[in-house]
């Protein structure tokens, strides 16, 4: 079977792959370009732990064809800080202990991201529908919402 | 180990300090169980009948093995017998024997250079299958005439008749029922059923293996007890447990269903074979039809109330289904159904059937919440009925130090009296409620577990510590212990660094389950620590050339005794360890223990919902956690425990359920039609922690990770029947079951 | 399987046409990778429309706005205009999963996909739409209602696909809402859903109803006699109720894991009714 070559833009650096016309960007993220921060809950679109920005559109990168990326860019959980400096959400996230085992967390992070840029100042309410899509079963969302708020606020303030 | 006498004032238990594995898991660093690569690794895949119950006549598997790539392909031939029945359960559900005995159950596996490989190798397997009839329901497995899931099963004690499918019978209880139910002045007796549940945990088993000629495996895999894995695992490959080395990965999420293996042994089986490491992951749909579930039941209640609201007798008939194996829940929910109550009269008799359903997991607090939904909504019914308020008939008859609990033993210092006054003082109880609307109660208890553990200390030559465990952390349990532990030596919480060790590098440690991870490591932790100081005192005994006893330890510094002792500027931690390596050795504390005294935990929920009349939604307005911790060591997880918890039983009440056709198959295995809570269906889950310290324990401590799934079960059915003015006695209580109930 | 990105349109058809085997379009893929993963389709061809010049636009049309088949959910959402003349088809498509889904899922796939339970079909049916198919030999137009025709089966022929979806313009004091009933907040499919698109005349009086609805038959159900119970009525509650009751009636559901028949034949009707009010609250009708 012929693979097909992409040339795409992971977080910033130019990356060139080999793929199988099936093969999805999560598998190729996580199996051949050692990006193993985006997480598989599901593989078809339920949970929201393979959240990755598509040309900076929100999408579960399960539901993508690795071919797809051609030519696009790819931002995942491993490009949310700034080197040696966590992104407000990530720090707001240890902040409110918004994680317990922590599986569903690069997710969340990158949807709240896509959220934030979108709307700067969600209620409550805009959050828990955003997010609903990203499935946790250990906080009870709780302290997520609470840390998507406040680092929110964080951002407004700049 | 008996609580401590001294009222110490906490310097770091109690505070919300940062988790050692945070950054790790915002940065996406952290690896979990499907995050492991080894060279040369093979990708795994399993073969999963597609029939409910069905006798293997034979496997082929050479189309498969001709295929290229494909590297090993294995069926349950490839295993040992295990060394006891219970064993061989575990191994059988890992890969069918004579009998596929569910939809998903698996019957061989390969492994192959990709994954598309893997996959299609699958599809050269050819399997005969004889099949047979099936049964997935209770009710239908204990009919006469129904299908026996697996011969010479049935409980040694059952009396004669008993249905071959029945594997448990279990009673527990005291005092003269008649008499009680005679004095009553209201006596009813309700049906109640629960559909099984799944623990819904986000990532999916997995595991790397790799085994080499010689007898030797190394394991990664995501659990919650990987002693008990190396356990299994060297027992079905016949391998010496010494020679296997298992290290836990990341956990992400587990409630009791990574208690035991799925996949492991059947990776090993697979490396193996192939001479290569083999990574194995299930996906989400193999998670639901072959790993979990809880079981679901179908329960009896009968309860007499006095006008006034005592409780004069109880009694229980459970009936629960854990899948195609024998399956001891049934005890633990007939231990936990009346546990809340003081009782002169009380009995709970239970049963397990099996089924063609996927071997039960744990699921946090397992056993309970059925039978305590069922005992929550009787006694729910029976304050409507007289005109009760159901807090203070909870209040009346509440279990309290002294009272002999209806499994036996005696309560010591428990909760549940605080944690009911606390309902009641807080304004959740008194708010205003509209039509359609009502307002739920329910109590919710656990047992806990304290069980083996061992715990090592180091001391650095810096003065930091590191703390070796074997327990994997699923929610922030190193940072407990790291607290723990700098709160008893009294030096900084950063100055620890807890980390789980694999089965090599530490002795044995049960799984992390019963809630027992910051009851028990943090015991062993403390006492360990404890040691660490008796030698540390000791050091510098010998240093200052002075009795060991005129030595003691305060605020993180060694310190002469007393005036008498001698005067001697007080040693650091950091100065013992400097010099530790030319004063005698390296420093080092430890602690072995069968931890008991782990002591009960009680919860209440509060609940206010709205049903739409004309829909049978129910939306969850208000949401109150009440639940006594003994000392809650990290608040913030303390919380998240009750938050999650509750979020849980939230789930299971209202929309959770395996749902299977007349062909026994699963019909729901994945997230879209298994609907666990998302973020907007939920309002803030509010928490109160009561810290009725556990005597058992040198800090208090109780376990907290189970008790909160158990209320909100029928805390949400109590509440909707308020709001509709009809009773479901069935869960989930989905919008169909609700419009139908309104229509009476 | 092959991968194919097609720079036009007429490329796609020849792609799709060409293919002995089985070939289909991807847009968003929110259908089509979920089923290929669970081993329901193994196509031979998967042609991604996405890069055809032209079919990620929303464009102005005769007082109406032209969907292309590549628009995402979410572009749809952020459309100031649409939102404005057509607030019910943008909220049953606002409707489809999550936030990551919105990012991906296109209003042609949903229709094409044809599952009943699809929940912008409804509202694009109550609302007139027309669908471009575009095809080997050429271009053509078809109302939406006549893509699905049972479920997983559309009425394309080798070869063709969906180019775009045009929303046509609207006449004053008109609107249109959709509803839908799902256990959970999100994340669910439809267990019963109602689309509903009104005009009203002066005083407020239905002049013309059109309702559709979903997941209670094999394909979306366009209630005719249920709409003729409003024409007239400033939306009373007898009108209204007998609409509700016309839903229930014409629904002809099945029982499964999502929900029972008498639960849907009820429940359908329930949500024609208060989306029906929502229509005409947007028409202006009860001011
Ligand atoms: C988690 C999740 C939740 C979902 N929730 C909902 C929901 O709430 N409501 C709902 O209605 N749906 C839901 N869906 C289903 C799906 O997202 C929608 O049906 C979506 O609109 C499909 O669009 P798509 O662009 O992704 O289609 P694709 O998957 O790309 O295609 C779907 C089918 O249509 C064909 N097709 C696509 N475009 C064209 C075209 N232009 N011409 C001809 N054929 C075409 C494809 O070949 C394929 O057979 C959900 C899916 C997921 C994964
Ligand atoms: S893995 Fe993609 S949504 Fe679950
Ligand atoms: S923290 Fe475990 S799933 Fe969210």
């Amino acid at each position: 079977m012929s693979r097909i070559h992409v040339r795409t833009t992971i977080n910033g650096d130019a990356v060139e792959y080999l793929c199988e016309a099936g093969q999805s960007l999560l598998d190729v993220l996580r199996d051949d370009l050692g990006l193993t921060g985006t997480k598989e809950g599901c593989g078809t679109g339920d949970c929201g732990a393979c959240s990755v920005l598509l040309d900076g559109r929100l999408v579960c990168s399960c539901l993508v064809l690795a071919a797809e990326a051609d030519q696009r860019s790819v931002e995942t959980v491993e490009g949310l800080a700034d080197g040696d400096r966590l992104h407000p959400l990530q720090q707001k996230f240890l902040d409110h202990a918004a994680l317990q085992c922590g599986i569903c967390t690069p997710g969340f992070l990158v949807a709240a991201r896509a959220l934030l840029e979108k709307n700067p100042t969600p209620s409550e309410t805009d959050v828990r529908y955003w997010l609903a899509g990203n499935l946790c079963r250990c906080t009870g969302y709780d302290k997520i919402v609470a840390a998507v708020m406040d680092a929110a606020a964080q951002m407004r303030k700049g | 180990m008996a609580l401590d006498d001294r009222k110490r004032a906490f310097k770091v238990v109690g505070t919300r300090v940062p988790r050692p594995d945070g950054i790790d898991k915002v940065t996406g660093r952290a690896l979990y169980g499907a995050d492991m690569s080894a060279p040369g690794m093979l990708h795994g895949a399993i073969l999963r009948s597609p029939h409910a119950h069905a006798r293997i006549r034979a496997i082929d598997t050479s189309r498969a093995e001709a295929l290229p790539g494909v590297k090993a392909v294995v069926t349950s031939a490839d295993f040992c017998r295990a060394k006891h029945s219970f064993n061989q359960d575990a191994l059988d559900h890992c890969m069918a024997r004579e009998k596929a005995l569910y939809d998903g159950h698996a019957v061989a596996a390969v492994a192959a250079t990709s994954k598309s490989a893997a996959r299609a190798a699958l599809e050269l397997i050819a399997v005969e299958y004889e099949v047979l009839p099936h049964v997935t329901e209770i009710e239908d497995a204990l009919k006469p005439d129904a299908p026996v899931v697996q011969e010479d099963r049935r409980a040694r004690n059952a009396p004669e008749g008993t249905h071959p499918n029945v594997t448990h019978v279990v009673s527990f209880g005291h005092g003269d029922l008649e008499a009680g139910f005679a004095r009553a002045d209201r006596v009813i007796e309700r049906s109640f059923r629960t559909a099984a549940t799944h623990q819904g945990y986000i990532e999916p088993h997995a595991c790397l293996a790799s085994v080499t000629p010689d007898g030797r495996g190394e394991l990664w895999c995501c659990t919650q007890g990987h002693y008990y894995v190396r356990e299994l695992c060297a027992d079905f490959l016949g391998m010496d447990t010494s020679q296997l080395r298992v290290t836990a990965s990341e956990i992400g999420g587990g409630f009791g269903g990574k208690t035991t293996v799925t996949i492991e042994p059947v990776a090993l089986a697979l490396s193996r074979k192939a001479g290569r490491p083999v990574k194995l992951v299930m996906s989400r749909d193999e998670v639901f039809r072959a790993s979990g579930p809880t079981v679901s039941s179908w329960s009896d209640i009968k309860i007499g109330m006095t006008r006034d609201g005592r409780i004069t007798a109880a009694q229980a008939m459970l009936r629960y289904q854990g899948g195609a194996f024998p399956c001891g829940t049934v005890e633990l929910g007939a231990m936990s159904a009346f546990a809340a109550y003081d009782l002169e009269a009380v009995r709970a008799d239970g049963i397990n059937v099996m089924t063609n359903r996927p071997r039960q997991a744990a699921y946090r607090a397992p056993g309970a919440p059925m039978a305590i939904y069922a005992v929550e909504s009787t006694v729910d019914e029976l304050c409507q009925e007289l005109g009760l308020d159901p807090l203070e008939v909870r209040l009346k008859n509440a279990a309290r130090k002294g009272t002999k609990s209806a499994y036996g033993p005696t309560f010591d210092d428990i909760g549940l009296v605080a944690t009911l006054e606390a309902a009641k003082a807080h304004p959740h109880y008194a708010a205003p409620l509209c039509p359609n609307q009502g307002r739920g109660l329910s109590c919710g208890f656990w047992f806990n577990f304290g069980g083996n553990t061992c715990v090592t200390l180091n001391l650095d030559a810096d003065g930091t510590v590191g703390v070796t465990e074997g327990n994997p952390d699923i929610g922030g349990s190193r940072a407990s212990i790291s607290m723990m532990a700098a709160e008893e030596l009294g030096i900084p919480y950063d100055k620890v660094r807890t980390i789980v060790a694999d089965t090599a590098s530490l002795g044995f440690n049960d799984v992390t389950d019963g809630s027992r991870v910051t009851f028990a490591v943090g015991l062993a932790t403390i006492e360990a620590a404890r040691d660490m100081i008796r030698k540390m005192c000791a050091r510098v005994a010998k240093i200052w050339d002075i009795d060991e006893e005129a030595v003691i330890w305060e605020d993180g510094c060694a310190r002469p005794a007393g005036p008498n002792a001698g005067d001697f500027e007080p040693m650091s931690i950091a100065e013992i360890a400097a010099i530790a390596n030319k004063t005698g050795g390296p420093i080092a504390g430890h602690h072995e223990v069968n931890a008991d005294g782990a002591g009960v935990s009680f919860g209440v929920h509060l609940v206010d919902v709205e049903v739409d009349p004309e829909t049978g939604h129910t939306k969850i307005l208000r949401y109150t956690v009440f639940q006594d911790a003994g000392k809650a060591v990290h608040p913030d997880y303390v919380e998240g425990q009750m938050q999650g918890g509750a979020v849980q039983g939230i789930g299971w009440a209202l929309n959770e359920e395996y749902i299977y056709g007349e062909d026994g198959r699963l019909q729901n295995p994945g997230f879209l039609d298994y609907r666990i809570p998302v973020a907007s269906d939920l309002p803030k889950i509010d928490t109160v922690i009561l810290e009725i310290p556990n005597p058992g324990h040198p800090y208090g401590v109780r376990g907290v990770g189970e008790t909160s799934i158990v209320p909100p079960l029928a805390a949400l059915s109590n509440a909707v029947a308020r709001a509709i003015g009809a009773r479901l006695h069935e869960l989930p209580m989905s919008p169909p079951r609700i419009l139908q109930a309104l229509k009476g | 399987m092959q991968f194919a990105a097609p720079r036009s349109a007429s490329e796609a058809a020849a792609l799709l046409q060409a293919e002995p085997g089985d070939a289909r379009v991807l847009a968003g893929g929110s259908d089509l990778l979920v089923q290929m993963k669970s081993g329901a389709l193994r196509p031979d061809l998967l042609v991604d429309i996405k890069r055809i010049p032209g079919l990620d636009a929303i464009t102005a049309e005769d007082g109406g706005f032209r969907l292309g088949a590549a628009v995402p959910g979410a572009r749809l959402g952020e459309h100031a205009g649409v939102r404005a003349l057509w607030p019910g088809v943008v909220e049953a498509v606002e409707l489809i999963g999550s936030t990551q889904v919105q990012g991906r899922a296109t209003v042609a796939g949903n229709l094409c996909n044809a599952s009943p339970a699809a929940d912008a079909v409804p509202a694009l049916v109550a609302a007139d739409a027309v669908a471009r198919v575009f095809g080997p030999r050429g271009e053509r137009d078809c109302p939406v209602s006549d893509i699905p025709v049972g479920p997983g089966r559309n009425s394309l022929a080798k070869g063709e696909f969906v180019a775009s979806i045009l929303l046509p313009a609207r006449p004053k004091r008109a609107a249109d809402a959709y509803l839908r009933f799902i256990p959970r907040t999100e994340m669910d499919i439809a267990v019963a859903s109602a689309g509903v698109s009104l005009v009203l005349d002066e005083d407020g009086r239905c002049t013309r109803a059109r309702i559709a609805l979903g997941a209670v038959g094999p394909k979306v159900l366009l209630a005719e006699e249920a709409a003729h119970c409003l024409i007239g009525t400033k939306l009373e509650d007898a009108a209204l109720a007998a609409m509700a009751e016309a839903c229930s009636a014409l629904a002809s559901p099945i029982d499964d894991k999502r929900g029972t028949v008498a639960f849907r034949k009820q429940v359908v009707g329930v949500l024609a009714k208060r989306a029906a009010k929502i229509a005409q609250d947007r028409a202006g009708g009860t001011k």
